[in-house]
């Protein structure tokens, strides 16, 4: 198998690698690039085809390696049903993707860096849903975030875009957050990390009494990611992205990370009456808030875009319906959506690509021009509005066989989902159908049939529509029915056929047609109506985001006025009255006040001389006229204390504290020349005695704080081992440096990287408030004499 | 400050001083010393140096801008630091080496690389500081 364990790391590496080589390729190649940057993602599907047919026997592909064995991290991954249908798909559409691109972008002067962005996402993605650790499926689950944001905000010199892109940052990020808090309570609760391990252990997870809040928190991260209401608003904004992007990452794939994560844990948490209460609640509203959007939008993507959030939400619905049958529909419907959507999308970039724009009613009579694109649209369409013979159909049929019943929940979501499913009709055609009938509108290109690298991904996805729905049998062996099996957490047989079978939903499907079709009929009426409707709403959760953030902004910006009023008298007094109380105060309380050590009998006659020095230079400091003086007497009692270390047996301290001293006088003396300051203190009576006050309190609480600290019994086990270990471990005899480079290395080499960066930062400093505009004079003497 | 005697003899003083520093950074495993203080009497000869001459002296002297002296000793540190990767030790782990120089035995380590890296950060940054404030603005 380890052949097989290092394939598939290959696999999942690729395409980073398709990001690294993206731009050279583009830049040598042009466009016709994508041929060969498809290869990638080409070489991942097939390799994850490979395990089809051991998945399907019921087995799991599990692999990885060990990354930080101290802390039982590893880099894992695990294959059932579920995770190979989505790596399927996006290794799948992401070639075609790939290839559309180059057609889509031919020339844009960013191509490379758009395959780039692409890539990261292919590999994110799969990341996501091959992952085995909590830790891993996080990190890759932001990350998808992160490289969405790049893909929507693409066409960054657009306000609309960066502003798009922010959004879908914020709102899946923040998701993703809550999506932390509640994977580890999962693993709290649980014990284990990992979610082949999880599956296992769903009974533990029901029972704790946690239950609900790590199913919030979750929730909260899948409603985010999949666009549920009401965080259903990023996603029509994220339109703004190139389409591509639309088609493969907010259709087919990224957005289904939600929808994933909650057939992942269906197993897990799923089969309670909470999760049956949210999720059809909330699936049921999106459905339906979604499909109504949809009607009222006149741009093509935007239109798909709130069918793909209504699509989104009929999924999360079945995931929480608890019913065999919803489980086996989500299944179906999960691929089918993927199809046909992705096709859609890439439809709708053809138009805009041909014609110059999306607009519905700017469009139409493209027939004549583009016959190829009209069957490719109608065949996706048809899979959309769940018609036969196409794989829609089968999943419609699923859906309606397993939501109809007898009691009134039953009842309530059965007709929300023909209500959703026949706007969602009509939507379909309208987009695939109206803008080719009627008679040819003078647009801004004159249309003719897109290139081959536009039309062939969506001709292969659109076909596969029909395929996957002819041979049936064989779709649900190989991948419908490991999905059930996965999201069930147990056997599935799904043996839905495109032969007639009638019944109760095959009635449903028609009242759905029949309904669709009155909606496209009435099609502009029913635009126009959706149009007055949500004017009257009111304005949406999209204006509620605006609001929160600009009042976060100006929330901030008042704190920092508050906090950073620009004193630096108040900065530092601040400082000083914590340091004196964080000192004082403890020891007070807690009686842990030093005893009053005995004065010491034998103080040589040096010794003495030494500390009048330092008294000395005190006094200076209290009694000089002006700054330059009290900082030289500053520098006086310091070299006094370096004295002090030096006699007491601390000769590298002593040393530093000289020159520490000596650098202080110097630069200090500089400072005050540069500021420019009076050279003579006016502070008023009563802020000097505070400040003297507040002086004192902190020279009282550190001597008090060594005292104590000498006090203490002193334990030597430091000591002992350093000095028996520095000359034969470190070959030093010098136990202080031994310590600071060898024994400590790693943290003076922070330390320094400290001081490298204050020294950048005191520089930069100087330079602003010296300005770039004004010169320095270089202060040189010669200079001085020759102006004097 | 701009004595003639001080003008004279800052030259000389200097030199000793990076002299001094060299030898005290050298010493620093066995003795007392080391980079850092070696550092600091490198930049205390360099401010002597400033103080007597000017700015532009001492970035004549100099030759590379003291920040990029910093950037590169903490390059320096690092890299020896990561020395150890190619011994398939821990990160940091002191490596030492015995050539025979004209007859003695000379030990040379990683961590004194390391060291020397300590010194020029000390040396570039407060260098750096001390020469913006020396400079003025040209009214």
């Amino acid at each position: 198998m380890a052949d097989v364990t290092a394939l598939t790391f290959l696999a999942l590496c690729l395409p980073l690698a398709g990001a690294v080589v993206a731009p050279f390729v583009i830049r040598v190649f042009g466009a016709n690039g994508a041929w060969l940057l498809a290869i990638a993602p080409l070489l991942a599907f097939l390799h994850f085809l490979r395990f089809v047919p051991v998945i399907a026997r019921g087995e799991v592909v599990a692999g990885g390696y060990v990354w930080v064995p101290s802390y039982n991290l590893s880099f894992s991954w695990f294959l059932d049903g579920l995770s190979l249908a989505f790596a399927l798909l996006i290794t799948g559409i992401g070639t075609l993707i790939v290839l559309y691109a180059g057609g889509y972008l031919r020339g844009h002067k960013d191509q490379g860096r758009f395959f780039s962005f692409i890539f990261l996402f292919m590999g994110a993605m799969l990341g996501v849903v091959v992952s085995d650790s909590f830790l891993m499926f996080f990190i890759f689950w932001e990350l998808t975030s992160i490289t969405s944001f790049l893909l929507i905000g693409f066409d960054h010199e657009r306000e609309a875009a960066r502003r798009a892109a922010l959004q879908a940052l914020v709102v899946t990020g923040g998701g993703g957050l809550f999506l932390l808090a509640g994977l580890l309570l999962l693993w709290n609760m649980s014990g284990v990390t990992q979610m082949s391990l999880l599956i296992g252990s769903g009974d533990v997870v029901r029972e704790s009494p946690f239950y609900l809040a790590a199913l919030i928190l979750v929730l909260v991260g899948a409603f985010t990611k999949s666009a549920q209401f009401p965080f259903h608003f990023w996603l029509p904004n994220a339109m703004e992205a190139p389409t591509p992007v639309s088609a493969y990452l907010h259709s087919a794939t990224m957005v289904k990370a939600g929808v994933y994560l909650l057939m992942r844990l269906n197993p897990i948490m799923g089969a309670t009456p909470a999760w049956e209460i949210l999720l059809p609640f909330f699936g049921g509203l999106t459905l339906v808030v979604g499909a109504a959007l949809a009607i009222g939008q006149t741009d093509l993507k935007l239109k798909l875009a709130y069918t793909t959030v209504s699509s989104l939400g009929l999924l999360v619905l079945l995931v929480g319906f608890g019913s065999e049958y919803a489980v086996e529909a989500a299944a179906l419907y999960l691929v089918a959506h993927s199809l046909f959507k992705g096709a859609l999308f890439m439809v709708a970039g053809m138009i805009d690509h041909e014609t110059g724009t999306r607009d519905i009613t700017g469009l139409g009579g493209l027939m004549r021009a583009m016959p190829l694109t009209l069957a490719i649209a109608l065949a996706a369409a048809f899979s959309m509005a769940g018609l036969p013979p196409f794989f829609g159909f089968l999943a419609k049929e699923e859906i309606y066989a397993a939501l109809a019943g007898g009691d009134i929940r039953a009842l309530t979501f059965t007709s929300i989902t023909v209500f959703g499913n026949a706007l969602m009709f009509a939507v379909a055609f309208v987009v695939a159908l109206k803008p080719f009938l009627g008679r040819p509108v003078e647009t801004l290109k004159h249309p003719h049939e897109a290139p081959v690298l536009l039309w062939l991904g969506p001709a292969i996805l659109a076909v596969l529509g029909l395929f996957t729905a002819v041979f049936s049998s064989f779709t649900h062996a190989a991948l419908s029915s490991p999905i059930a099996a996965a999201i069930r957490g147990g056997p599935a047989e799904i043996d839905i056929s495109l032969a007639p079978h009638i019944g109760l939903p095959l009635a449903l499907s028609v009242l759905t047609v029949l309904l669709g079709i009155g909606v496209y009929w009435q099609f502009t009426r029913a635009r126009l109506l959706m149009a007055v409707l949500l004017r009257s709403a009111g304005r949406g959760p999209d204006h509620g985001f605006d609001l929160a953030v600009s009042g976060l902004v100006r929330l901030a910006g008042r704190i920092t006025r508050f906090t950073q009023p620009g004193r630096l008298d108040i900065y530092v007094t601040c400082t000083f009255v914590c340091v004196a109380a964080i000192l004082l105060v403890p020891p007070i309380v807690y009686g842990e006040l030093p005893r009053l050590p005995a004065w010491p009998a034998d103080v040589r006659f040096h010794e003495w001389a030494v500390f009048l020095i330092a008294a000395v230079g005190l006094a200076g400091v209290l009694i000089a006229r002006d700054r330059l003086t009290a900082i030289v007497s500053l520098g006086i009692q310091g070299f006094a204390v370096s004295i002090i270390f030096l006699l007491f047996g601390a000769p590298d301290l002593s040393f530093t504290q000289f020159m520490v001293e000596t650098l202080s006088v110097v630069i200090l003396a500089l400072v005050m020349t540069r500021l420019r300051l009076v050279s003579a203190d006016r502070r008023p009576p009563g802020r000097r005695i505070f400040d003297g006050t507040l002086a004192l309190g902190c020279g009282l609480g550190f001597t008090l704080l060594l005292m104590r600290a000498t006090q203490m019994p002193f334990n030597d086990t430091l000591t002992a081992f350093f000095n028996t270990y520095s000359k034969s471990i470190a070959h030093g005899a010098n136990v202080v440096n031994v310590i600071i480079v060898d024994f400590r290395g790693t943290d003076t080499l922070g330390e320094i990287a400290v001081v490298a960066v204050a020294g950048l930062a005191i520089l930069a400093l100087i330079r602003i408030r010296s300005g770039t505009e004004r010169k320095l004079a270089a202060n040189d003497p010669d200079s001085i004499e020759a102006e004097g | 400050m701009n004595t003639l005697i001080f003008r004279t003899v800052a030259p000389f003083l200097t030199a000793l001083m990076l002299l001094f520093s060299v030898f005290v950074l050298l010493r620093g495993h066995n003795e007392p010393g080391g980079g850092f203080i070696g550092g600091l009497i490198a930049a205390s000869g360099m401010a002597v140096y400033g103080i007597a001459r000017g700015v532009s002296a001492v970035r004549r002297a100099l030759f590379f801008h003291p920040l990029s002296i910093a950037g590169a000793g903490l390059l320096l540190s690092t890299m020896a630091g990561l020395l150890s990767i190619f011994f398939a030790v821990p990160f940091m782990t002191g490596l030492w080496i015995y050539p025979k120089l004209f007859g003695v035995e000379v030990p040379l380590s990683s961590v004194l690389l390391f060291d020397i890296g300590v010194y020029l950060v000390v040396l570039g940054a407060i260098t750096s500081i001390a020469l913006a404030l020396e400079e003025r603005e040209v009214e």
